[in-house]
């Protein structure tokens, strides 16, 4: 059920400002995909415009093509809402809903669209999708307990529960390790690994090490000078990328020395 | 070249001076308040007056002048706190004493009707008057405020109309409620005739000075959910609308109803727009929307302007009522506050 | 490709929810909720307008006892501004130096709660205000009116003193204690947001914490402060009770503020006069609340440009 994506030519604006420009690339189904690239560079941008995410900005609008099983994400007909019902997100904090128990909070895509659900479907979907997060073990004798109150790590798990709750085809990360301990990022990225046998994966990250560690492929993205757009200067497969890269500058980045 | 030593100790007073000042102070205002038989208040007032003085003065001559100016500021500002709230201290005292005697069983529980003179009377009417027009008119404003605030956090953004509506919220909490009266009236006037007299016109007045505090409280409550939740909530394909009345409304929910808490208590103790608009009666009316209706802040005037003792009586128990409503009310929006506010971090 | 698989394709069509007509039938209904409080205060002046307007230009026995509408509102107009002036004068001083000890002086951890404290004198009812001030304020300040006449009597505002102490001078403190809580939490606010930077430039160059106060707390609240003072003149102008209760009113231009025959305030002029009105009182009343609420408008409307103009100053 994974999902490739095919970015053609793709330009992002916050009103008059370009952000990103001609990005092209293919996000090959049931594989992690890394961005990666200094701060500001339009990385996390560039995630957001694959499930109409900047849409939430005011002004953000994208021009050039994005094509999810054959259907472009931005024709006129397309309803972002049912975009991120497809494509699901978790984002660089965790943001378990407050006013929701565990339980609650990994049903929320469907209760939150008011979807009526039977007692035992919904045990399972928690079940299963609390599972495939790594988290069951750990949460179950307390599903009925607000989401706020686990660990950081344990809360991106329950995030990304919720995430996978919904069943989406894709999921984008954007820096999930980033407000985490070392021994959370590691659980995540176990869970990564596990992850794309069934989804196909985005991760933005700054960590270097962690971008060689999950991806399968990787895009590293760059602003030409200040004030410029970014864009993508090399996207090849990650031990590649990692050992001998097309470009000079993505080699300088990758090595530390940056600039 | 040698350098001067640094000097870094320099004259001060002990940390207990002001202390000392004060008791000596007050001794010193003690003499002629035991000579002339002054009240403790007179004495207190004196004693801060020699302080003010006294506490300056001894400065200057061992701190200098800077320091001094310091410490007369200084006392001058606790001064002014201390006056400040001795009206509250005093009212409140007053309020206890002279209402408790005026409250029993029955003065709660009866209306004013065919009492005379001094027969006993009570404030059972005003009581119900000012339950139904105060829920009248929280239900008119609460919707409003709250949906007035969600277009504002959620819709608005910066455009012109936003700001044009944050500013009129902004005048309108400045409008004097007995024109909220008269307004309420000539709404009322136009529409059944002039002699037409109802609660519910009372619940207009007051619902015009209800809204703009509801929706300031519930901006400001909503503005506080982050935006980490709203994106979580879209990015499971939650639509907008959806978004907002299922994350945002029930996270802020305790601010909401705090807000709306204290709006209610803001306005149950308004008497000029009720007194032109709801009119007063002696006896029970329960329809909102025919006749005469007395609520308790408009019971304390009329009793009050009746000039007699039996009537300050009953002013003074009615305005402990009151005020034991309002601060309830105030109670009940902090614990609210307190116990209902989402956990947040961890 | 199996049927199976298709027919979960077809159902998973990006397409597939109509979502966008509850967006907007929901946009639709805060927007409107917006647009209802821009037609109410628009509808607060058109009808005080339409009512009032007879009021203004009835027969002159109406005005009794003066003859046109101008005579009928100026000494309440006068007496409004004095009683106004009274407040403001003792209530900022007040409000000042309890925002700043509530700010700057109070130990850290009362200080909530003392604001707390000051706030819950603005949720003490006018009608217990006035209330107060009849029956037991008057009384306490009748030698206070005695010693203005005797010593500053040669100023024409403390002409004969008032036996009682219900006077418009009387009236003035309740309504600077009224105001003085609003007053003191603007101030508050903005002493509050004075940059730390600056005050610590300030103590880093020696400053006493007077000096500190005096240098680089009250330049930057400047325009904070005279926002909340115009906003405490705006409730100033517009309280009813505590004046109805208080003063003893005479229809009668009068400088004397210690004396017993002041006019009321416009407001509390609407509410002594409002149950014995005939139809024509009615709508002279109701012109008389329509002048009120312009001016109290106005002076609201000054006080958030200053506010608003601070802020944008300040760029926040």
């Amino acid at each position: 059920m994974a999902k490739s994506i095919d970015v053609s030519d793709l330009h992002i604006y916050y009103g008059d400002f370009l952000a990103v420009e001609g990005v092209n690339l293919t996000v090959k189904s049931r594989s992690v995909t890394a961005f990666i690239g200094p701060s500001g560079c339009g990385k996390s941008t560039m995630l957001r415009s694959l499930n109409r995410m900047h849409e939430v900005i005011p002004g953000a609008r994208v021009e050039g093509k994005i094509v999810v099983d054959g259907q472009s994400l931005y024709d006129p007909s397309v309803d972002p809402v049912a975009v991120r019902r497809q494509i699901g997100m978790v984002f660089q904090r965790p943001n378990p809903f407050p006013t929701m128990s565990i339980y609650d909070n990994v049903l929320a895509g469907s209760r939150l669209n008011a979807r009526r659900l039977k007692r035992s479907e919904a045990d399972a979907i928690v079940e299963s999708s609390l599972r495939r997060a790594n988290l069951w073990s750990e949460v179950k004798d307390r599903l009925g307990r607000p989401g706020m109150g686990l660990s950081g790590g344990q809360q991106q798990r329950l995030c990304i529960a919720r995430a996978i709750a919904v069943e989406p085809e894709v999921l984008l990360m954007d820096e999930p390790c980033s407000a985490l301990d070392p021994i959370s990022t590691s659980a995540i990225e176990d869970l990564i690994h596990e992850l794309k046998t069934e989804y196909t994966i985005v991760i933005v990250t700054h960590n270097m090490q962690q971008a060689a560690r999950v991806s399968d492929d990787t895009a590293f993205f760059n602003l030409k000078a200040a004030g410029q757009p970014g864009r993508l200067v090399e996207f090849n497969p990650t031990r590649k990328m990692f050992s001998t890269p097309d470009e000079p500058s993505t080699e300088a980045y990758i090595s530390g020395r940056f600039g | 070249m040698t350098s001067a030593p640094m000097v870094l100790s320099q004259a001060r007073l002990p940390r207990w001076a002001p202390a000392l000042v004060a008791v000596v102070s007050l001794a010193l205002a003690g003499l002629p308040a035991l000579l002339s038989g002054w009240g403790p208040v007179r004495w207190v007032f004196a004693a801060v007056a020699v302080f003010l003085v006294a506490m300056p003065l001894w400065s200057r001559l061992v701190e200098g002048r800077r320091a001094a100016v310091d410490r007369l500021v200084t006392g001058l500002i606790h001064t002014a706190f201390g006056l400040a709230v001795t009206p509250l201290v005093w009212l409140l005292y007053v309020v206890v004493r002279s209402g408790a005697p005026a409250i029993n069983g029955e003065f709660l529980s009866v209306s004013m009707l065919n009492v005379i003179g001094a027969e006993q009377g009570g404030i059972f009417h005003a009581l119900i008057g000012t339950l139904l027009i105060t829920l009248a008119a929280a239900v008119i404003s609460v919707p409003i405020g709250i949906l007035t605030a969600v277009y504002l956090v959620e819709y608005g953004g910066r455009s012109r109309i936003a700001r044009t509506i944050t500013f009129l919220v902004d005048v309108m909490t400045g409008i004097p409620s007995i024109v909220a009266g008269l307004f309420a009236l000539a709404l009322l006037m136009l529409l059944f005739g002039p002699a037409f007299r109802a609660g519910i016109g009372g619940s207009i007045a007051l619902s015009l000075l209800m809204i703009p505090t509801v929706v300031r409280s519930s901006e400001e409550m909503m503005r506080l959910v982050p935006d980490d939740l709203r994106e979580a909530s879209y990015a499971l394909g939650v639509p907008k609308w959806r978004t907002i009345t299922r994350v945002v409304l029930p996270t802020s929910l305790a601010g909401l109803v705090t807000g709306v808490v204290l709006a209610i208590s803001r306005v149950i103790g308004e008497t000029a727009p009720l007194l032109v608009v709801a009119g007063a009666t002696d006896g029970v009316n329960t329809n909102l929307f025919d006749g005469r209706m007395t609520t308790l802040p408009v019971f304390i005037y009329s009793q009050y302007a009746s000039s007699t003792p039996v009537g300050y009586q009953r002013a003074w128990g009615g305005a402990l009522v009151l005020i034991a409503l309002v601060m309830v009310l105030n109670l009940v929006a902090r614990v609210i506050g307190r116990i209902f506010a989402p956990a947040r971090g961890r | 490709m199996t049927t199976t698989a298709s027919s979960e394709r077809t159902e998973r069509r990006l397409e597939v929810r109509p979502s966008r007509r509850g967006d907007r039938a929901f946009a639709r209904l805060v927007g409107a909720a917006a647009l209802t409080i821009l037609f109410t205060l628009v509808a607060v002046f058109v009808f005080l307008a339409v009512q009032g307007w007879a009021g203004m230009t009835s027969g002159s026995a109406t005005y009794a006892p003066f003859t046109s509408f101008v005579g009928y509102i100026w000494p309440l107009i006068v007496s409004t501004l004095l009683a106004s002036a009274i407040a403001l004068v003792v209530a900022v001083p007040f409000s000042v130096g309890v925002a700043l000890f509530i700010s700057h002086y109070a130990p850290r951890p009362f200080a909530a709660a003392l604001a707390y404290v000051i706030d819950l004198l603005a949720a003490v009812p006018s009608v217990v205000f006035g209330l107060w001030g009849g029956r037991y304020l008057a009384t306490y300040l009748q030698p206070a009116h005695m010693w203005l006449h005797d010593h500053l009597g040669f100023l024409p505002i403390f002409g004969e003193p008032s036996p009682n102490g219900r006077s418009l001078f009387t009236a003035g403190i309740v309504l600077a204690i009224m105001i003085m809580p609003i007053m003191t939490a603007i101030s508050r606010e903005v002493f509050m947001q004075t940059p730390r930077l600056h005050e610590e430039a300030a103590l880093a160059l020696g400053a006493t914490r007077w000096e500190m106060v005096r240098y680089a707390v009250l330049p930057h609240a400047r325009s904070g402060m005279v926002s909340g003072m115009m906003l405490g003149l705006g409730r100033a102008l517009g309280e009813t009770m505590a004046v109805a209760m208080v003063l003893a009113t005479t229809p009668t231009v009068t400088l004397d503020v210690i004396g017993t025959a002041s006019p009321a305030t416009i407001a509390a002029n609407i509410a002594l006069n409002y149950k014995e009105a005939t139809p024509e009182r009615q709508s002279l009343l109701i012109a008389t609340g329509l002048v009120l609420f312009v001016v109290t408008f106005l002076v609201n409307f000054a006080a958030r440009w200053v506010a608003g103009r601070s802020a944008r100053r300040l760029g926040s």
